[in-house]
Order: C-alpha cells, then structure tokens, then sequence
C-alpha cells in the first residue's frame, strides 16, 4: 500500500535532488574539506557552496553558519555559548512550550547548575504571554530563548519583534527555528537576532545535519571543542555528504515557500475544513491565523490518540498524536496542557503535518479513513452516547 | 512505535464483547479522560454466580482495548470466585504479553473486575484505601504496596509501568522509591 506521509513535522522525505547531489560525495569525493590538496579541496569547495545556500534561505551571510549534527546540538550550543559569555548572570528565559531540546536543557540548569529560568507561559491560543517575558528581562538575564513555530500545533511566536525588543535591552536572543525553516520566510537581518537552530531533516535533507546561525561579531564559545573546522566555533570533522545535501534543500526550500503559503495552506485547510465537517465534537488547536501553513493540530473528544494513529497505520497513513500513550509518558504533550486543551479532546489530539509532496486526493483518503475510526471508537468509548460526550 | 504482538494488534481491530450489555447485573468502572484510559466493564451474573455474560466499554489505547476484550473472554463462563483469581498477568498472558510500559492497561482490567464483582455482591469497596502518594493518578500507597509484592517490582519505573505513578508530574518519585524500600526491608 502506498504510504500517505503525513508526519512531516517529525521528518521529511530525502528530496531526490537532494540525494543527487550527495552521492557522489559518498564514494568518489570523500576527501577532507581542510586538506592541502585539490582532491580535499574540491570537496571544500562544494561545502563552499553548500554554506552559501544555507545562508541564502535566512539572509545570513556564508561565515555566520556553522554546521552541527543536529538541531539539539545547535540549540545547546547556543545556550552554552550565551552562558560562558555571561559567567555572571544567572537568570534564563524561554517559554513552556519547546522542544525538548530547550525545555529539558533549561530544566537540567535549573536544577543541577542554579539557574534561574523562567519559562513564559502560553494562552489557550498558544500565544506567548508576552508582557510577561518583557517584565522578566533585568541585568541579570543571559539569554532568552524562544522557538520561531511550535512542532505540535505550529503557533507561530513574533519572534522578529520579540528579538529586536530584548536584544535592544543588549541581552543574547537565540531562536530554534528548526519548525519554521522552509515553511516561513526568515530573515536574520531584519529581525536581529544573535543565534539560530535550524535541522536538515525537516526540510528534506538527512538526519544528522543541523545549522546554528552565529551572528557576526558575537563572542561564541564552542561546545564541541577541538579542530579549526568552522572557524573553531564546531571541533570535528565536517558532515561533508551531509551539508552538501543540506544546501541543497535549502535552496529548494527557498524556491517552495510560496508553494508552501498556497498550495500546501489550501491542503491543510481543506483536510481540516473536511474533518471539522464530516466528525461531530472536534477542535482545532491553537492560533488558527498565526500557524504553519502545513500544521494541523486536531483533538476529537472522547477517544484516544495512540488507536486512532493505529487505526490510520493500518491504511499506511503517518500522523502523529498528542496523547499521553504514544510517547512513553502519561500526561498528554506539555505543549497542550500549556494551552489548557482540555483532557477530553488533547488525548485524542492527531497531528497531521504536510508537505508539498502531499495531493488532494490523500486528503479525502485521510478524511475518508478518520471518519469511521473515530466512529469505531466512540462506539466503545464510555464517554461517549448517542453522539455526544458523556 | 510499540511492539504489540499479533493477538493485541488483532483484539484491537477486532474487540470481543463491545458495547453496554443490556440486562447486566453487575458493573465495575475504572480510570478516567484525565488519566488517559478508561474502563467500564458490565458482567450479567446468573443465580448459581457464574458470569454467562461479559461486554466492556473503554477509552484508550490499543493495548487498554485488547486488555479489555481478552478480559471479557477470560471471564465469560467463571464463576464468581473464579473470576476474583484472575490476575492482571492472566490478562497480559491471554494476549501474549504486553510491552512493559503498557502493564498498567492489564492492571485496569482487573480493577474493573475488582469492582464488578464487589457490586454484584453488594459490598462497599473503599475508594482508595491507604494513603495518596500520586495525585496524577490517584494511587496509594497501599496500591503500590500490593502491586511490588506480587510483582516483585524493584524500581520506581517498573512502579510506574504497573500502576501509571510516578508517570506524570513525578515530584511523588521520591515517596515510590520509600514505598519500594518498605516492602523490601519487610521482605
């Protein structure tokens, strides 16, 4: 059965031009980027290239990317870098919804380091509190870190205006962008930030390539410390098949932003349009204005989300879920319960996140799968009778 | 993604005895939408108490709705007290076995059990006896107590495996690890 990917916030299909750009970089071109020779060099040259492409898709200049191994590692590397350079200021700010790659770094230095970290709270829209952040800036602040989208509804914070507000205050302004690469426009310049995370796998390229965004000038203290390799701020030899791959979906992904805004937006909007339609006691999560075009984040009342993603398996569908069951935990995502989505429908919640290789017709296939699933399992649910909760 | 065996995957997608089981005369109901499964279970008990009927209505995830089902098979036919010696390992062996993680959906089989056969009989279980330790999750210390003794469970995640404690906020990890550390010392 043909697989309908619907996942693409968790990864992304390999773009084929992106493997026909790498492969001859996995046997024939394997030289050191660094070495004195033209057969390293020729592939120095190529992640010459690569950089320049990755800094095209958010104004950045070529010099300001360093290449890490992954979003995680960029958005640490950041963090750890606004720390040394502020050995003296101990408060950290970011908000409740992260990634985890935020979320449990703050946490381990709040508790194992003494930080003071204060995570701003969202609104049932997943608007972040704003005033509140502004109010919790002082002299004492290190670094404030805030993601661009959110990876379960993608809420989109104004991130150009928040940093140009604290970094004014001459404090360090980090954004993991990781969600919002390739899917809005960003554009480091205009809206002054320090540093940046980006990840190769969410927008077509491989697993295992990440980008932090270094603005020039800004005193940057590496985490992985060893070599010269880019420009001392990452020790280790270079992910060279990698990065190559990644510069090249960074320039697709340039290239698709406006499909993106249109033709993926009018996909989501119609799956959701036709589920809100076809299935009673439904709610879409979070801002429907400010989200990521290719985000849906939709909670059915009454039934769990670990079944409803099995009965979907079960028709190749990929999607993801908010409920406690799928991920290991108990409690639903922390992203919901920030918003105060109410039990009932956030361990049903489904994440459907699209790309532009998705088609109108896996949306009714999907709508067509979604709508006697969830009858299945109201039809056994005890909260559920005579179609409604209960 | 879980590694279900065949049988929970197959009395997922297709359930035995769903629905409210019209003339039932005992029901035993457990769990709850903020816990994230639950489980209402419907027995028709005849006059000699042996169980000739069973259904069962859950919310929850593939592995809550195969416990349930396997349940109500294990049960149909049983007496009474033979039913009150299924164990929430009976259940998980029915389909098995359950990944680790998921135990907890046998141990909801057997509370709804618990409770049905309470109130076919007319007796007043204690909501809760023993002292809160996970507010989560509503479970007591005595829970924990009953759930380490017959399962031999030695850490705080195997506790959570079984019972859901300790699975959400986990400032009541602590208070597990003691309870562990009690029924050890006492061997």
């Amino acid at each position: 059965m043909k697989v309908i990917y619907t996942d693409n916030n968790a990864t992304t299909k390999v773009a084929d031009e992106v493997i026909e750009e790498m492969v001859p970089y996995f046997g024939q071109f394997y030289g050191n980027p660094s070495s004195m020779h033209t057969f390293g060099d020729q592939v120095g040259k190529k992640l010459k290239q690569a950089r320049q492409r990755v800094a095209d898709l958010i104004n950045a200049d070529p010099d300001e990317i360093v290449f890490t191994s992954c979003g995680t590692e960029s958005d640490n590397s950041a963090i750890f870098s606004a720390l040394n350079a502020n050995p003296d200021k101990k408060q950290i700010i970011t908000s409740t919804v992260e990634h985890p790659a935020i979320l449990n770094l703050f946490k381990f230095l709040r508790d194992k380091k003494g930080y003071d970290a204060v995570f701003v709270p969202v609104d049932k829209k997943g608007h972040l509190d704003t005033d509140m952040l502004y109010d919790s800036l002082s002299d004492n602040t290190a670094v404030v870190s805030l993601m661009w989208a959110n990876n379960e509804t993608g809420v989109i914070f104004p991130i150009p205006e928040i940093a140009k507000k604290v970094t004014e205050k001459g404090i360090l302004f980090h954004t993991d962008a990781v969600q919002a690469a390739g899917k809005v426009p960003i554009d480091v310049k205009a809206a002054n930030m320090d540093m940046l995370a980006l990840s190769g796998h969410k927008i077509h390229a491989p697993k295992g390539i990440g980008v932090l965004y270094v603005k020039k000038g800004l005193k940057f203290h590496p985490y992985l410390i060893g070599g010269h390799q880019e420009k001392g701020r990452r020790g280790g030899t270079e992910n060279t098949v990698s990065i190559i791959g990644l510069g090249r979906a960074c320039e697709l992904a340039a290239a698709h932003l406006p499909v993106m805004d249109k033709e993926v937006r009018q996909l989501r909007d119609y799956l959701q349009e036709q589920l809100l339609e076809k299935i009673p006691s439904v709610s879409v999560n979070g801002d429907l204005e400010n989200r990521l075009p290719n985000t849906l984040s939709i909670g059915f009342d009454a039934v769990e989300g670990e079944s409803i993603l099995m009965l979907l398996d079960k028709e190749s569908i990929c999607a993801s879920s908010g409920s406690a069951c799928t991920s290991g935990s108990l409690d639903p995502s922390h992203v919901l319960l920030a918003m105060e989505v109410p039990f009932k429908s956030a361990n049903g919640t489904i994440r459907f996140s699209l790309s532009h290789y998705n088609t109108k017709e896996e949306m009714d296939h999907i709508v067509a799968t979604m709508v006697p699933a969830i009858e299945k399992l109201r039809a056994m649910s005890p909260f559920w009778k005579d179609g409604k909760m209960v | 993604m879980w590694d279900y065996t065949e049988k929970v995957k197959e009395h997922f997608m297709h359930p035995r005895n769903v629905g409210e089981l019209e003339d039932a005369n005992a029901i035993g109901e457990t769990g709850s939408l903020n816990c994230g499964d639950a489980l209402k279970l419907f027995l028709k008990v005849n006059e000699n108490e042996r169980i000739i009927d069973a259904s069962f209505m859950t919310f929850g995830c593939a592995s809550a709705v195969a416990s349930s089902s396997a349940l109500t098979e294990i049960i149909k036919g049983m007496t009474l007290d033979e039913a009150a010696k299924v164990t929430n390992d009976d259940i998980a062996d029915y389909l098995g076995g359950l990944p680790k993680e998921k135990m907890h959906c046998s141990v909801m089989g057997k509370a709804a059990l618990k409770k049905a056969i309470a109130d076919y009989r007319g007796v007043q279980i204690l909501e809760k006896p023993g002292e809160l330790v996970c507010e989560c999750f509503e479970v007591t210390d005595l829970e924990i107590i009953d759930a380490v003794k017959a399962n031999n469970l030695e850490t705080t995640e195997d506790v959570t495996d079984y019972l859901k404690a300790g699975g959400g906020c986990g400032k009541c990890l602590d208070r597990i690890e003691e309870v562990i550390a009690s029924v050890k010392a006492k061997g």
